[in-house]
């Protein structure tokens, strides 16, 4: 490394005199950019490369670049515009949706409440007329029990008398007629 | 050794221009030389290049298209930028100039090749269109009163005789330090580049690395140059349309 700075070093004045040199070539001339004769071409290409540049780059290149982003960006903005419609409209949908759920549960409810009106009111109908017949079933009973109850009473007396009669007749030999024996039920009775 | 290669080779040596097809009209020079190949050269590769990528015009560009429809974006954005939507009239004229310098830039960055734009009366002639063409729209769209540009706003009435001066001398300037300030940057790069390549030729062996290191370095550095030159000129450009279209300070 240092070996090589020092040769680096020792080489410096060789290349300042090569450069002076090279510069020294063109001092007759000066810069070749400064070659007045040289200009004439200079101009007369660069305007006609230029111009012919110009015309082709405004004219037929710079159009078709611009007609082709102009359309990428119409065609997004339009696909964009149909995304934004269709959003719109499902969310139309949805609501719509929503609506007739919502239409469908009061509905129901509303079914519901009605049947179970009508039905408690068809159930309370029925008990009512098992009610009244059970009632009146009863209260026939009664009546039926009440009329065999007083014929059995009535039965009683008679059969009391007979008894009587057969008692007494077997005990005393007596016979007890139909007045006498009426009489003392009677007056039994009575006591 | 030396000094033959310096006859040869010399850092100047590239700058040379060299009459490949003596041509004359009117007993004018219009010799076809190397300066006049690479601005045909670059003509016919920008031209084919464009329409080459274009000619898909697919929806969904591919890789050749993108680059085309980069180029025309970033000239797009540069236009509106400075010009806003209304300045996109002189689009074309505004992406020429980027795109006829830049490639001028980029094919002397080939090694042999010769760079146009080292060329003083070349750049000068682009700087001149440049300063003519906006001023004459300056002028045609605001008449005299485009003379206003002198005088800026809210300077105080005293310092006008300082300003106005100053103003004119940096407005008539204007075409003389855009083309300086393209030529010296690439003249300078090529003579650097040259100059230490030509040390990798006369050092000894061992000692090669370095200039080549630099070289190499220094060649990146370059491309840079060549694209930001462009850029710059043409930001420029557009920066005196504007003064031009809008009279914005």
């Amino acid at each position: 490394m240092i070996a090589a700075l020092t040769v680096l070093a020792a080489e410096l004045p060789g290349i300042a005199t090569d450069v002076a040199e090279a510069l020294d070539e063109h001092k007759s001339g000066g810069l070749p950019q400064l070659h007045q004769p040289d200009f004439g071409p200079q101009l007369f290409w660069l305007a006609l490369t230029f111009v012919l540049l110009y015309v082709i780059m405004k004219r037929v290149a710079l159009p078709r670049i611009g007609e082709v982003i102009e359309e990428r960006k119409d065609r997004i903005q339009r696909d964009l515009a149909a995304a934004e419609r269709l959003k719109g409209e499902t969310e139309k949908a949805l609501q719509a949706y929503e609506k007739a759920l919502a239409d469908a549960r009061t509905n129901a409810t509303s079914i519901a409440r009605q049947t179970r009106d009508s039905l408690n009111a068809e159930v309370d109908k029925e008990r009512k007329a098992v009610e009244d017949q059970l009632a009146k079933k009863l209260a026939d009973a009664e009546t039926s029990i009440g009329a065999t109850k007083a014929k059995a009473l009535a039965s009683v007396k008679d059969i009391a008398g007979d008894t009587v009669v057969s008692i007494v007749g077997a005990l005393t030999n007596l016979s007890v007629s139909k007045d006498e024996l009426d009489r003392a039920l009677t007056s039994g009775s009575d006591k | 050794m030396a000094g033959h290669a310096a006859e040869n080779h010399g850092p100047m040596a590239q700058f040379e221009i060299k009459r490949l097809v003596p041509l004359e009209l009117f007993g004018y020079d219009i010799s076809f030389t190397n300066a006049s190949l690479f601005m045909v050269l670059a003509l016919v590769l920008i031209s084919g290049f464009l329409i080459l990528a274009m000619s898909g015009r697919s929806l969904v560009p591919g890789r050749i298209q993108s680059i085309a429809e980069s180029l025309y974006e970033f000239v797009a954005g540069i236009v509106r930028e400075n010009l806003g939507e209304e300045g996109m009239r002189y689009f074309p004229w505004v992406f020429s100039i980027f795109i006829f310098i830049l490639t001028l830039n980029m094919l002397g960055m080939i090694p042999g090749s010769f760079t146009v734009t080292s060329h003083i009366i070349v750049t000068f002639a682009l700087a001149a269109m440049v300063w003519i063409v906006a001023t004459l729209i300056g002028f045609a769209r605001h008449g005299v009163g485009y003379l206003k540009l002198f005088v800026p706003d809210g300077v105080p009435l005293w310092l006008m005789p300082l300003i106005v001066p100053i103003e004119i001398v940096s407005y008539l300037i204007r075409p003389v330090s855009l083309s300086v300030r393209l030529f010296a940057n690439m003249m300078a790069g090529h003579t650097m580049l040259k100059v230490f390549a030509s040390f990798a030729v006369s050092l000894p062996v061992f000692a090669k690395v370095f200039p080549v290191l630099f070289t190499a370095a220094f060649t990146g550095l370059e491309f840079l140059v060549a694209f930001l030159q462009a850029f710059i000129f043409t930001v420029l450009t557009c920066i005196y349309l504007n003064d031009a279209v809008n009279m914005h300070h």
